[in-house]
């Protein structure tokens, strides 16, 4: 246990260290932050905007006892930006793009690609985790307002059926109510939600053992652990944004 | 030039080398030399450590004790840059081929080029795949996944990928195993034709002893963790050491 958080620790070091020299792989971390997007897009938008429309359906009884369904677009948008979409986007990107980052860095590491890499005197580190960390850092927080938006157009379209609110008159109610300090801490938050993710797939797969079932466990580990470590830092980063608040 | 003909140059020297993982010493104080331009079989049963002698020589793995000496530098002592700089100069051909799975022939073949020469032009770059391609043969799969391929074609891709950055020394781990006859007679002139054309020293480590007489100058034998028997091969095979008869009754007994 205490050998495996030294090696965790070595292993953040070494990102860093690396992290601040160039050579640079611009073109692998674009198509990583491309890879990233387009695996969890389909499931995320589809959460999200079920969220939303769930979320606000819920919520309506009780804000209709005291007569205050118009105060609905405040509370789905808070609830969504504050928690919800940084929250969803980052669990569904710990299945989707951690465990495929941990199963494919897994799979290369048991059949020597990484072994050839270093042979070929390119270096994997920079290669491989670098660029996948870079990208889930980039990406998940740009997924988060994405998940947001969906979520606030799915709260919307059960907000349509009930109330003739217009679009515009919604979002303005939403805008109206969220504060600087709430997307700074969504941003702040998802950026280390990402890096946890990244970080994590890459060091299972890194570290993997031999044989397929190495792949496996990998793949395994690093949903589990991600999911995990996403939530720590949120009940986290709750306790923090509290405190500026108060 | 002088008429006298002097010593070869030796471009790996391996002394007492020994290696254990757990309680396991798998190599047990193993001295060998290559020479310039020799090809150089290391013949051994499986599990006695032959992959893992080479992967020691490229610094993929540091020995326990006992020094690697290749191309005069200490392997295990050297920096990440130095490393870097050794191995563009050592060629690692692996036992099952190692190609990026993720990427295309081509696509495999320019990664060490585009890391390691920055100034090449794409043209140059493409020049380069081409002649290495063409040199193993395989110039119609340039735009084919490691996935479409066979077991053959994956090895020698694989040893166009070490070829592409022209190194010095080649090292080929078991070029043949699995493979049918006629690929393994292939792959044995394509590596004696990779020595010739690019004037590499090479180690070869193999079962077969097919390819041990068709590419060998020298075998070496590996037993027990250390190396027992150097020379040719009708040296080595003249012993009457019962680890080394088996080898070659079993290879060429009809
Ligand atoms: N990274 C490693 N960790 C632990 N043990 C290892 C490692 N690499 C090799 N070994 C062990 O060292 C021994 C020798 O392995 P090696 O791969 O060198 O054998 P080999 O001579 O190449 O055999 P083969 O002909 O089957 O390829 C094996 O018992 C193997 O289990
Ligand atoms: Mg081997």
């Amino acid at each position: 246990m205490l050998l495996e958080l030294y090696r965790v620790h070595q292993f953040v070091m070494k990102f860093f260290k690396e992290f601040l020299f160039p050579p640079y792989e611009g073109k692998e971390i674009i198509r990583q932050c491309y890879q990233v997007g387009y695996r969890s897009l389909l499931l995320i938008s589809l959460t999200g905007f079920i969220t939303g429309i769930v979320f606000t359906k819920q919520s309506r009884p009780s804000l209709a006892e005291f007569g205050a369904t118009s105060w609905l677009p405040s509370l789905v948008g808070i609830a969504l930006l504050r928690t919800l979409a940084p929250l969803l986007t980052a669990l569904i990107s710990a299945g989707k793009v951690g465990s495929s980052i941990g199963a494919e860095l897994g799979s290369m590491k048991v059949t020597e690609q990484i072994d050839a890499m270093e042979v070929s005197a390119t270096n994997p580190f920079k290669f491989l985790v670098i660029s996948r960390v870079i990208a889930t850092t980039v990406t998940i927080p740009i997924l988060t307002f994405y998940t947001a938006l969906v979520g606030l157009i799915g709260g919307f379209v059960n907000v349509m059926f009930n109330e003739n609110t217009s679009f515009i008159a919604y979002i303005q109610s939403f805008l109206d109510s969220i504060t600087f300090l709430d997307i700074t801490a969504s941003t702040i938050k998802s950026i280390v939600f990402g890096f946890t993710i990244g970080m994590v797939g890459c060091y299972q797969g890194y570290n993997s053992s031999r044989g397929t079932e190495g792949v496996g466990k990998a793949a395994n580990s690093a949903v589990v652990i991600g999911m995990f470590l996403v939530f720590v830092e949120e009940i986290v980063a709750t306790q923090i944004t509290f405190f500026f608040k108060t | 030039m002088t008429a006298q003909k002097s010593l070869p140059e030796i471009v790996i020297s391996i002394r007492g080398v020994k290696k254990s993982f757990g309680d396991y010493e798998v190599l047990k104080g193993a001295d060998l030399d290559l020479y310039e331009r020799e090809n150089l079989v290391v013949l051994g049963r499986s599990g006695t450590g032959k992959s893992v002698l080479i992967k020691i020589i490229s610094g993929l793995l540091t020995q326990d004790s006992g020094t690697v000496n290749v191309l005069g530098k200490d392997v295990s002592k050297l920096g990440p840059k130095e490393l870097l700089a050794l191995r563009l100069n050592v060629g690692f051909s692996f036992q099952n081929s190692a190609l990026y799975d993720s990427m295309t022939v081509r696509k495999n073949l320019e990664f060490p080029l585009v890391r390691n020469r920055k100034h090449l032009t794409k043209g140059e770059i493409n020049y380069a795949v081409e002649t290495v391609l063409d040199a193993v043969g395989l110039s119609q799969t340039i735009h084919q996944m490691p996935s479409e391929l066979s077991g053959g074609q994956r090895k020698r891709i694989g040893i166009a990928r070490t070829l592409i950055l022209q190194p010095q020394i080649m090292l080929y781990d078991e070029p043949t195993a699995g493979l049918d006859p006629i690929t393994c007679i292939e792959i044995n002139s394509l590596i004696n034709e990779v020595q010739e054309r690019f004037h590499t020293s090479s180690i070869i480590i193999t079962h077969d002893l097919t390819c041990a007489k068709e590419t060998g100058d020298r075998i070496a034998m590996l037993l027990d963790g250390q190396f027992q028997k150097i020379g040719t091969f009708d040296e080595v095979f003249a012993s009457d050491d019962e680890r080394i008869k088996p080898f070659y009754d079993y290879n060429f007994i009809v």
